[in-house]
C-alpha cells in the first residue's frame, strides 16, 4: 500500500485568540482529486495555505509528499504547484516571460504549449494586467502545471471562466489525474467538486465536519428526497395540503418543492390528491440529494460528526 | 543563473514598459536635466559645473526613491510575493534584483548626461574617471538599499510615498545640488550629512570634479557604502512573504539603522 501523498495530523492554526482550524485530521492519496469545501471562515484558506508552505502551522503535524512543507521548503517547491485565486503575478509580465521565469526557477524548460492549450496563443506578448480575468486564471493554472508537480493545489480554479474553459480545464485535471498527479480543489461550486472530487471533505468552524466520497457524503444527510412538483391549477399551494412522510416544503419557480423520507406514499398520496382535484399534472421530478443540498445541510445545521 | 537572468531580463524590460517605471527611470531625470541646464544655467552660471554631478545625484534619487518602494509594495499586497514563494522564488532575488535593473537604468541615464552636458551646456567634465565611477556606484547601491529597504517596511502604498519623500525633498534642498554645501547653515549642514545626496555632492566634488570637498570625500564614499550594505542586510532580514506585511522577523524602526554611517561620519570624517 503506498503512503498517502498528503498527511493532516491535528492541524491547527490560530491568529492570536482566532482559532482558524481546529484539530482536523486526514490523508489524500496519490492520484486523488481531493475537494476541501467550506463556507467562508470555515478554515480552508489557512488549511490550503500550511499545506502551500506559505504559513507554519500552530500545532499538528503536515506531510506533502512526504515533506514538512514549513521546514523543507527547497525540495518541497518543485514537488508542488499551486493555482492562487488572486493571480498574484506581475502586472506587467507577459506569459511567454512569466512562462520562462517561473521554468527558469524550478530548472524545467518552458511548456509553452500549455499557453496554447489554455487558449492564450494570441495573448502571449500581452501584459498581465491585459488579459481578461478568466485568462489571467488559465495562465496561472498553465504555470501551475508547467514543471510536472505532484501535488496540485487548485482554489477557485474555474471561477469566472466560460463553458468551454471550463470543460477544458476540467479534461485537463482529468489528464492530470491519469498522469498520476494529486489534485487539492477548493471550490465553492459544489456542482464542480461532485463531478470532479474522488473525496471531499466539508469543513466547518475550524473543524472537519465530513470527508468520503460525494456518494458517502450525500448518503449520510436526513436521505431525504427531494420531489419538485408543478401543476395546472395551484390546489398543492392551498393551506392545509399535507402529504406523508414530507418534512419540509416550499414553493419555487412554479414548482412546489417537497422533501420527502420516503417517496413512495408521499408521491402516491401526491397523484391522488391532484386526482381529486381535477388539477393536470404538467412535471413531476423526483432527486436525490445533490452534495450541494448536503453541505447547505451541514453549514445551516452547524452539525458535527 | 539561468533563473536569475530571465528574472534580471523581466525586471529591466519592466523598468521601460511600466509607464510609472518609465517616468521615474529616464523621463523624469532627463527632462529635468534639461530644464536645469536650459534655465538654472543661464540664470546661474556657476551651477554650470555642478550640472554633471548635481543632475546624476537626482537621477539616482528619482529613479531609486521614486521608482523602487512602491512597486515592490504593490507586489506584495497584489500576492505576487506569495506566487514567487511557492515557486521558490527567493527572497533576495524579490529585493536585489530591481536595485541591480534600476541601476542599470541609471547607468544609461548618466551616461547621456555625462555625454550631451558638456555639448549642450559646457558643463566640464569630471578630471578623474575612475573616481567618479567608484562615487556613482557607492551612491546607486546606498540610494537602492534604501529604497528597498523603503518598500519592505513600508506598510502601504501612502506611507512609502511619505517615507520615500522624506528623504527626496530634503536631499534636494539641502543635498548640494542646488546650491552648494558651504551656504547651508552649520546645524542645517549637519542634518544634510545624514542624507545620501550631500555625501555623494561632497565626494563627486572632492575626488572627481576638481573642486573642494567641505568634508572628508573618501569618508562620504565609504559611508554611502556602508549604508547601502547595511540597508540591503536590513531589508532581507526584515522582509516579510505576508502580503499584510504583519509577520516580520524585527521592528521596522530596526530600518533607521540604515542611517547610522552617514550619523558617525559626521562626527568621524570633518
Amino acid at each position: 500500500m503506498t503512503s498517502p501523498m498528503i498527511q493532516v495530523k491535528d492541524f491547527r492554526k490560530v491568529y492570536g485568540d482566532y482559532v482558524a482550524v481546529d484539530g482536523i485530521s486526514f490523508d489524500v492519496k496519490q492520484g486523488e482529486i481531493f475537494g476541501l469545501l467550506g463556507p467562508n471562515g470555515a478554515g480552508k484558506t489557512s488549511t490550503l495555505e500550511c499545506l502551500e508552505g506559505l504559513r507554519a502551522p500552530s500545532g499538528g503535524s503536515l506531510r506533502v509528499v512526504g515533506l514538512d512543507p514549513a521546514s523543507e521548503a527547497r525540495k518541497f517547491r518543485n514537488l508542488i504547484g499551486v493555482q492562487l485565486q488572486a493571480s498574484g503575478l506581475p502586472e506587467s509580465i507577459t506569459p511567454d516571460e512569466a512562462m520562462k521565469f517561473f521554468c527558469a526557477y524550478h530548472d524545467v524548460a518552458p511548456r509553452f504549449d500549455l499557453l496554447e492549450r489554455m487558449g492564450l496563443k494570441e495573448k502571449r506578448s500581452a501584459q498581465f494586467y491585459e488579459l481578461s480575468t478568466g485568462q489571467q486564471r488559465r495562465l496561472s493554472l498553465a504555470l501551475a502545471v508547467a514543471h510536472n508537480p505532484k501535488v496540485i493545489f487548485l482554489d477557485e480554479p474555474t471561477a469566472g471562466l466560460d463553458v468551454a474553459t471550463r470543460v477544458e480545464l476540467h479534461d485537463m485535471m482529468r489528464e492530470l489525474q491519469a498522469a498520476g498527479a494529486t489534485i487539492i480543489l477548493a471550490t465553492h461550486d459544489m456542482a464542480e467538486a461532485e463531478e470532479m472530487s474522488d473525496r471531499v471533505a466539508i469543513l466547518l468552524q475550524g473543524k472537519l465536519v465530513s470527508i468520503g466520497t460525494p456518494m458517502e457524503i450525500t448518503a449520510t444527510g436526513a436521505g431525504l428526497t427531494k420531489i419538485s412538483v408543478r401543476t395546472q391549477e395551484s390546489s398543492l399551494s392551498v393551506q392545509g395540503v399535507a402529504f406523508p412522510a414530507v418534512s419540509q416544503h416550499h414553493f419555487k419557480d412554479d414548482y412546489n418543492i417537497y422533501f420527502s423520507s420516503d417517496i413512495g406514499p408521499t408521491v402516491s398520496a401526491i397523484i391522488a390528491h391532484l386526482a381529486a382535484k381535477n388539477d393536470p399534472l404538467i412535471d413531476l421530478r423526483v432527486e436525490r440529494p445533490s452534495l450541494e443540498d448536503r453541505f447547505l445541510e451541514i453549514t445551516n445545521s452547524g452539525v458535527r460528526q | 543563473m539561468n533563473a536569475f537572468l530571465h528574472h534580471f531580463s523581466f525586471e529591466f524590460r519592466t523598468g521601460i514598459r511600466n509607464k510609472q517605471l518609465l517616468l521615474m527611470n529616464y523621463l523624469f531625470p532627463l527632462g529635468f536635466y534639461l530644464m536645469m541646464g536650459f534655465i538654472m544655467a543661464e540664470i546661474n552660471p556657476l551651477f554650470r559645473e555642478d550640472i554633471i554631478p548635481a543632475m546624476i545625484v537626482f537621477g539616482v534619487l528619482a529613479a531609486t526613491l521614486l521608482g523602487i518602494p512602491d512597486p515592490l509594495v504593490n507586489a506584495r499586497e497584489n500576492g505576487v510575493f506569495r506566487s514567487y514563494k511557492i515557486n521558490g522564488v527567493p527572497s533576495i532575488s524579490i529585493l536585489v534584483i530591481p536595485a541591480l535593473t534600476t541601476i542599470l537604468h541609471m547607468v544609461i541615464v548618466a551616461v547621456i548626461i555625462t555625454i550631451t552636458a558638456p555639448m549642450l551646456f559646457d558643463a566640464p567634465l569630471p578630471v578623474n574617471w575612475l573616481n567618479f565611477i567608484v562615487i556613482f556606484l557607492a551612491l546607486a547601491f546606498a540610494c537602492a538599499g534604501l529604497s528597498v529597504l523603503i518598500g519592505v517596511v513600508s506598510p502601504s502604498s501612502r506611507m512609502t510615498v511619505l517615507w520615500s519623500q522624506l528623504v527626496f525633498v530634503p536631499s534636494m534642498l539641502l543635498g548640494g545640488l542646488m546650491l552648494p554645501y558651504s551656504m547651508l547653515p552649520e546645524i542645517a549642514g549637519k542634518f544634510a550629512q545624514l542624507l545620501p545626496a550631500t555625501q555623494a555632492m561632497n565626494a563627486f566634488n572632492g575626488l572627481a570634479m576638481g573642486k573642494d570637498a567641505a568634508f572628508a570625500p573618501w569618508g562620504s564614499v565609504l559611508a554611502l557604502a556602508l549604508s547601502g550594505l547595511l540597508a540591503f542586510g536590513l531589508a532581507v532580514f526584515l522582509f516579510s512573504w505576508d502580503s499584510r506585511n504583519s509577520s516580520r522577523r524585527g521592528s521596522a524602526w530596526l530600518a533607521l539603522l540604515v542611517l547610522l554611517p552617514y550619523a558617525l561620519g559626521i562626527f568621524l570624517f570633518r
